[in-house]
């Protein structure tokens, strides 16, 4: 990772937007997540990791009602989650989510899966919306696609394509579901490098990734789970310096040393 | 050591030759081997019997010119009985000298099937395309059409109501205000009309002679049957499709019930059930017009039919297009319209066709219950016993017919798949 550690914002005085207290949610018989106990504060970005199986997709996927929680309360951005269809709908407008296997509407082009949820949902002009759009593909630095369809872009590409999209709803909160795992090696970068500049500008992100050197450079805090449960969270210099779960330390010894 | 390719361009190799050319193609496909060679050479020959038997009795010996079909006996296929008969096969018992009629409804019908089968059509324009040659199609078979202001207003209810429903979370404000205007209008309308404040008022279009449906028959009652059974049991079809996939029980099993109901029995006996037991259930001095009937019976067989193969196409797409339309903020009338469906229906168009052409032929049962469709009337047409004993020309010609028909729709497939998966694929 080319990107260097700076200094991080003071965080302390700043508001809450995400707030989980004392969730669990079962699949069947199994306990996938385990009276988790979170907070985001606005501006935050967390880097949540941890073994296959271990509930941090499901995690973040429970935030925007992708999944649904059995038990305690999710509150995102003053609003609580029910299963009222309008605090649903309210809290996905205002979170955005990237999603492993991009998911971009394949019979869209490029500029229309970008201005989609702006015209419907927001009920933007359409000739306003295109213009969002378009700022938006310069940012992510591929304004020369925006005619093409999906399946004529690279991964890397298409994953850029489906940040911009998020973005377009113009969203406090950004949720990242292993952004980078479905990429070619030499797609990551340029993926990554898109991501550092959202949380340099401020985005508050959950990320769900692998990819320490993104979370060294950019997360304020590291979260660690493993069946179900937050086992650890720290400063990321602290987090890989001196892991004090033995959990922690076996699974960064796995994939920091091989 | 180390083995590393030169920098710079690399060398391009062209293609190997292959032999081309018409000799080449035939060496290549057809007498590759021995075994090719003969297969080739047997089916040709089999295939130049066939043909020249069929052309001796088909054209080289057969009687086009006849008063009856006494002279055409002892000679090839009786193309005299198509020439005397056409009129009724094509037009049934449709007043002989208002002929003209039927044909002219039939070119309309045709000329709306291909203008909307155009994709730069599939906008507002097709509903004004459907509207006008419903309209005319229907005026030049009944000849007159009575339009009641209840029967308006009821229309633009509906209308406003679908509108406010349908479009309700998609429409921008203006055009669902519109809708909700509509609505109000109509439903005032109603309600002066019921309480007798506003008089019955209606306006009827007569230009020219009542023809009740029971005289139409051939070619129009085919293509009205097959054309409207499809355009509403398309709607009706994937209306029944999202139902079974509902989370909600009631609407789902109402869904399953009905799909499995009508699947699970003939269309024959739903044309029976529809011509001899609905009216048994209507109160007294109440009909059902029995066309209107057996169109009915067609839409909820051919829906149920419809629903299964959208549901294939709903089921075929990733679970990640359902949650990435979610998660952009798009509510259920949004995320079904703008992103499953379409995608959904793409996929579908070949087992879609392929019911349409079926159903398009299935429409020939209506026989069963009386109604004259093509394939009755030519049936009808051996009657004669002027003409007895030529079941074969004129099935022969009502084969063809329905082949036109059928060839066209897979055809249409066809292009269908190539349009709309342009640029989407890589």
């Amino acid at each position: 990772m080319a990107a260097s550690a700076q200094p991080k914002q003071d965080l302390s005085n700043a508001p809450s937007v995400i707030t989980l207290k004392g969730v669990n949610k079962w699949y069947g018989q199994f306990h996938v997540l385990s009276d988790i106990n979170l907070d985001v504060k606005l501006g935050e970005k967390i880097v949540v990791c941890g073994p296959s199986g271990s509930g941090k997709s499901t995690l973040i996927r429970c935030i925007n009602r992708l999944e649904e929680h059995q038990q305690g309360d999710i509150i995102v951005d003053g609003v609580t989650l029910s299963n009222d269809v309008k605090n649903i709908e309210a809290i996905r407008r205002e979170v955005g989510m990237v999603f492993q296997s991009f998911n971009l509407f394949p019979h869209l082009t490029i500029l229309e899966n970008l201005t989609l949820a702006p015209i419907w949902v927001k009920k933007m002009p359409k000739k306003d919306a295109e213009e969002v759009a378009m700022n938006l593909l310069k940012r992510v630095r591929i304004p020369e696609q925006a005619l093409k369809y999906p399946g004529q872009l690279s991964g890397g590409q298409q994953q850029r394509v489906a940040i911009a999209r998020a973005l377009c709803m113009r969203p406090k909160i950004m949720l990242f579901d292993e952004p980078t795992s479905a990429l070619d090696p030499e797609m990551v970068k340029e993926v990554l490098d898109v991501m550092i500049e959202l949380a340099r500008e401020g985005m508050t992100m959950i990320c769900v990734t692998h990819e320490m050197g993104f979370a060294r450079a950019v997360a304020d805090r590291v979260i660690f789970m493993d069946r179900g449960e937050i086992v650890e969270q720290n400063e990321p210099e602290a987090f890989f310096a001196h892991p004090k779960n033995e959990r922690t330390k076996t699974f960064l010894g796995q994939i920091l040393h091989h | 050591m180390t083995d590393v390719m030169p920098t710079g361009e690399r060398r391009q190799l062209a293609p190997p030759t292959v032999e081309t050319g018409v000799f080449g193609w035939m060496r290549k496909n057809l007498f590759s081997s021995w075994g090719n060679s003969i297969t080739t050479i047997v089916l040709v020959l089999a295939v130049a019997w066939i043909l020249s038997n069929f052309l001796h009795w088909a054209v080289f010996t057969a009687t086009f010119d006849a008063k009856s079909g006494a002279e055409c006996r002892g000679h090839g296929a009786c193309w005299a009985l198509i020439r005397e008969k056409y009129r009724y096969i094509f037009f049934g018992s449709f007043p002989y000298e208002q002929h003209w009629r039927p044909l002219f409804a039939v070119i309309t019908m045709l000329a709306m099937l291909i203008l909307s089968s155009d994709r730069r059509m599939w906008n507002k324009r097709l509903i004004a395309i459907w509207g006008i040659g419903s309209f005319v199609t229907f005026l030049l078979m009944f000849g007159e059409i009575n339009i009641s202001i209840s029967l308006i207003l009821f229309v633009a209810l509906a209308a406003g109501g679908l509108g406010m429903i349908l479009r309700g979370s998609i429409a921008q404000p203006a055009e669902l205000n519109g809708w909700r205007a509509l609505a109000g209008i109509a439903a005032a309308g109603l309600v002066l009309r019921v309480t007798g404040v506003m008089p019955a008022w209606g306006l009827a279009i007569a230009p020219f002679s009542y023809v009740e449906t029971g005289l139409w028959g051939g070619i129009p009652v085919t293509i009205i049957l097959a054309t409207y059974g499809l355009v509403f049991a398309f709607p009706f079809g994937i209306l029944l499709a999202l139902g079974r996939r509902s989370n909600l029980p009631l609407i789902k099993g109402l869904c399953v019930g009905f799909i499995e109901l009508i699947r699970g029995v003939p269309l024959i006996s739903l044309l029976i059930m529809a011509s001899v037991m609905l009216p048994l259930f209507l109160p007294t001095g109440m009909s059902i017009d029995k066309f209107l009937r057996a169109q009915v019976a067609v839409i909820l067989f051919a829906g149920a039919y419809i629903a299964e193969i959208i549901r294939g196409g709903l089921q075929s797409l990733p679970k990640g297009q359902f949650e990435a339309a979610d998660a952009v903020g798009l509510n259920y009338v949004q995320k079904t319209t703008l992103i499953i469906l379409p995608q959904a229906l793409r996929v579908v168009i070949p087992p879609l066709i392929n019911t349409f052409i079926g159903f398009f032929k299935d429409t020939s049962l209506v026989l069963i219950i009386g109604i004259f469709d093509f394939l009755n009337t030519a049936n009808q047409a051996l009657v004669d016993p002027n003409w007895a004993g030529f079941p074969g020309e004129v099935y022969l010609f009502a084969a063809f017919v329905y082949f036109c028909f059928c060839y066209s729709m897979s055809r249409y497939s066809k292009y269908l798949e190539i349009e709309l998966n342009k640029g989407t694929r890589r």
